[in-house]
C-alpha cells in the first residue's frame, strides 16, 4: 500500500497513528503493512515473546488449543483478582472467616471472590488439558525434553497454589480439606512420625521424629490445622509460590522460543 | 465397571500391532469421527441430564465446588476426541504417503500479529466471558466457620487430590499419599527421556507412537481422572462406595474383613498361629513383591517387551519397567481388595510399613 492510498483512508485513527503521542508509544504506527506488523510485535514488551512470524498450523486452535495460552491468562486474572482480595483479607483466625463474608455481603460488586475461585479451578483444567495437547503432539521430544520436565514443575506449582488457598476462607470446608491433604505427609518415610522408617531414627529411647518434629508439623506449624497453619498457607498462597512460578514461567517461555518455537512437522 | 474399562481399554487405544489389528476389526477408530464425537456428546449430555432428574445426583453434581469436575468430564472426552480424530485422519494420510494435516511449506510463514494475536484475543475475552458469567451464577461456597473438633463425613481434599485419597483405600498413606505422587511426578519427567521414538514430532498421530499414546492415555484417563471423579461422586460418608444415584447414608455398613496375606498363609492354610519373627511372618509377602519388582521385568525383557527393551537398552528400560510396575500395582491391589479381601501385602504395622 503506498502512501497516498494510505492518506486516503485517512480518518481518526490514521490521525491518531501519526501523532506523536501514538508513535512515541508505538514506535510503528498502526501496524497496516506487512513492515509495521513486523514491527508492531517486535517492539512491544508483551508481544515480542512471540516470533514475528510463524508456521501456518501453529496459529491455528485446532493445533494448540491455546490451552498454554489461557493457563497464562487465567494465572494474570488470578493475580489481579488475588491482589483485590487482599485488601480486604487477614489470615487470622479471628478475622479470615468474617472478612470473607464481608466480601460477599458488603463489597459492591463483590464477584472478584467467585472469579479468583472459579479461576483456579479453570487453571488446574487447563494445565492439564495443555499437557495433554503437548503430549498428543509430540512435543516433549527433543529438543523440547526440559521444557517439559519445567512444565511438570509448573503443574505442580498451579496444584500447590490452588491447594494452599483452599484454606484461606477457614470454613469447614477449607479446612478439613486440608487436614486431610496434610495428614498424607505423616506418612513420609523417614521424616513423617506414622511414616515406615521413622522409629528408626532414634537416639536410645528418644524419638527424633514425632509429631512435634515431622515434616507435618514444619508444614503446618503445629500438631493441627491451627493459626500458624493459616498464616504460613496465607504467605506461600500469596508471595512464595506466585514468585517461584514466575520464575518457572519465564523460564517455559523463553525456552519455548529457544527450542525453535511450536512444534512443527518435518 | 471398571473391569469393563479396562477390558476394552487397550482396543480402544492399542498398545501394540496385535490389538491395533482389533481396533481396525471392530471398527473401534469410527470413534474418532465426527458422528461419533456426536455420539459420545448426547451420551454424556444424556447421562447428565437424566441424572439431573435424582435429587441424590443433583445434588453432588451441582455443588459448588464439583462444578469444575463436571466441566472437566466433558473436556477431556472432548480433547481426547479432538486429538485422536486428528490422530487417525492422519495416520490415514501417512499411510497414503501423504504429508500430515499440520504440514505447510517451512517458508509459507503468516504474521504474527494479526493472524495469531487475532486468535488470542478472541480466546481471552471468550475465557473472560465465561468467567464472569460462571461467576456471577455461582457464588462461592462458604459453609460453617472452621471448628477443628466437628469434622464432616466425609471429609474430602481438594477435588484434584481425590485421585490420592481414593487410592487410600488401597494403600497406606506413605505409598499413596508420598510415594506414588512422587513416582506420578518422576514418570511424568521422565517421558521425554523413555520415548526414544522420533516420530510424531508436531502433529497429531497414533499409528507411529501406538505404545506412548496408550501408556499415557491409561495414566491419564483410567488413573488420573477416573480416580478423580470415583473419589468425587461415589464416594460418599465413610468414603463408602455409593451408586451414581444412590442416597449418601452415613449408616451404610460395610463390613470390614479384609485380611493381610500372611493371615491367609499361616491361619487359613497352614492352620498355625502367626509366627513371632516378623520376617518370617511376612516373608510370603516379601517374596511376592520381590518377584514382582526383580522377575518381571527380565522376564518381558525376554518375551513380550523384547523389541522395547533392545531399543531402550537396560537403564532406560529399567526405569520405564519400574514406573509400569509401579502403575500396574493399583489396578492389581484393586482386584485383590475386590476378590480376595486381601488388606495388606505385606504388614509389618510395628514400623508402619504395609505394603
Ligand atoms: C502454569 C502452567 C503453564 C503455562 C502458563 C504454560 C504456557 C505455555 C505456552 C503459552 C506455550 C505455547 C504453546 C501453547 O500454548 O500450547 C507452552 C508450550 C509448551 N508447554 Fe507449557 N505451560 C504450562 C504448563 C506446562 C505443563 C504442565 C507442561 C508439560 C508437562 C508443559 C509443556 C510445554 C511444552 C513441552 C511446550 C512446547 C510445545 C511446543 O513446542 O509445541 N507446559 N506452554
Amino acid at each position: 500500500m503506498s502512501n497516498k492510498q494510505k492518506e486516503k483512508k485517512g480518518g481518526l485513527l490514521t490521525w491518531l497513528g501519526n501523532s506523536q503521542v501514538w508513535k512515541s508509544i508505538i514506535r510503528s504506527g498502526i501496524p497496516r503493512e506487512r513492515r509495521g506488523r513486523m514491527f508492531s510485535v517486535l517492539n512491544s514488551v508483551f508481544l515480542h515473546l512471540h516470533p514475528v512470524r510463524m508456521p501456518r498450523h501453529a496459529v491455528k486452535l485446532k493445533y494448540t488449543w491455546c490451552a498454554g495460552g489461557l493457563s497464562f491468562y487465567i494465572f494474570c486474572v488470578l493475580t489481579i483478582t488475588g491482589i483485590l482480595l487482599m485488601f480486604y483479607y487477614r489470615p487470622t483466625v479471628e478475622y479470615a472467616y468474617t472478612d470473607i463474608m464481608d466480601l460477599g455481603e458488603q463489597v459492591p460488586l463483590g464477584i472478584m471472590r467467585e472469579i479468583h475461585r472459579w479461576a483456579a479451578h479453570l487453571m488446574v483444567i487447563t494445565v492439564w488439558i495443555h499437557m495433554f495437547r503437548v503430549f498428543m503432539t509430540g512435543s516433549y521430544k527433543p529438543p523440547r525434553e526440559f521444557n517439559w520436565m519445567v512444565g511438570v514443575i509448573l503443574l505442580v506449582l498451579t496444584l500447590l497454589l490452588s491447594f494452599t488457598g483452599y484454606l484461606l476462607p477457614w470454613d469447614q470446608l477449607a479446612i478439613w480439606a486440608i487436614t486431610v491433604g496434610t495428614n498424607m505427609a505423616r506418612a513420609t518415610p523417614f521424616l513423617g512420625h506414622e511414616g515406615p522408617g521413622a522409629a528408626l531414627l532414634s537416639i536410645g529411647d528418644i524419638n527424633l521424629v514425632h509429631a512435634g518434629s515431622d515434616i507435618r508439623f514444619a508444614l503446618l506449624g503445629g500438631r493441627f490445622v491451627g493459626e500458624a497453619a493459616l498464616l504460613r498457607f496465607y504467605v506461600l498462597h500469596c508471595i512464595g509460590f506466585p514468585f517461584i512460578i514466575i520464575i518457572f514461567m519465564a523460564i517455559h517461555f523463553w525456552r519455548i522460543r529457544k527450542d525453535g518455537g511450536i512444534t512443527t512437522p518435518v | 465397571m471398571l473391569t469393563f474399562i479396562l477390558l476394552t481399554f487397550f482396543f480402544i487405544f492399542p498398545p501394540n500391532d496385535w490389538f491395533y489389528k482389533w481396533n481396525k476389526k471392530f471398527k473401534l477408530d469410527l470413534i474418532w469421527t465426527n458422528k461419533g464425537g456426536i455420539l459420545i456428546l448426547l451420551g454424556l449430555l444424556t447421562f447428565f441430564l437424566f441424572g439431573l432428574t435424582d435429587e441424590n445426583f443433583k445434588l453432588i453434581a451441582l455443588k459448588p465446588d464439583n462444578v469444575p469436575i463436571v466441566g472437566l468430564i466433558f473436556l477431556v472426552a472432548f480433547f481426547t476426541w479432538l486429538s485422536m480424530k486428528q490422530a487417525t485422519e492422519n495416520d490415514k494420510r501417512i499411510d497414503n504417503n501423504e504429508k500430515v494435516n499440520e504440514y505447510h511449506d517451512p517458508d509459507d510463514k503468516v504474521l504474527t500479529w494479526p493472524d495469531l494475536v487475532y486468535i488470542e484475543l478472541i480466546a481471552l475475552v471468550l475465557c473472560t466471558v465465561l468467567l464472569v458469567v460462571w461467576s456471577i451464577a455461582l457464588p462461592a461456597p462458604l459453609e460453617q466457620p472452621a471448628n477443628p473438633t466437628l469434622s464432616p463425613n466425609p471429609s474430602k481434599a481438594p477435588w484434584y487430590f481425590l485421585g490420592l485419597q481414593e487410592m487410600l483405600v488401597y494403600f497406606d498413606p506413605w505409598i499413596a499419599g508420598v510415594l506414588f505422587p512422587t513416582l506420578m511426578l518422576i514418570g511424568l519427567m521422565a517421558i521425554p527421556y523413555l520415548d526414544t521414538n522420533k516420530e510424531g514430532v508436531g502433529y497429531y498421530s497414533f499409528k507411529q507412537r501406538k505404545m506412548a499414546v496408550s501408556f499415557f492415555m491409561f495414566g491419564w484417563l483410567v488413573l488420573w481422572v477416573l480416580l478423580i471423579v470415583i473419589g468425587t461422586f461415589l464416594r460418599g460418608p465413610n468414603w463408602n462406595f455409593f451408586g451414581p444415584f444412590e442416597y449418601w447414608d452415613i449408616h451404610k455398613l460395610e463390613p470390614l474383613t479384609n485380611i493381610n496375606l500372611s493371615d491367609y498363609i499361616y491361619i487359613i492354610w497352614f492352620r498355625s498361629g502367626l509366627p513371632e519373627n516378623i520376617l518370617l511372618r511376612e516373608i510370603g509377602g516379601f517374596i511376592l513383591i520381590l518377584g514382582y519388582f526383580l522377575i518381571l521385568p527380565p522376564l518381558f525383557a525376554k518375551t513380550m517387551l523384547k523389541k522395547l527393551y533392545q531399543k531402550l537398552g537396560n537403564f532406560r528400560y529399567s526405569v520405564f519397567i519400574i514406573l509400569i510396575l509401579f502403575a500396574m500395582s493399583l489396578p492389581i491391589k484393586m482386584y485383590l481388595r475386590w476378590l480376595f479381601n486381601l488388606k495388606y501385602i505385606i504388614a509389618i504395622p510395628e514400623y508402619f510399613f504395609n505394603i
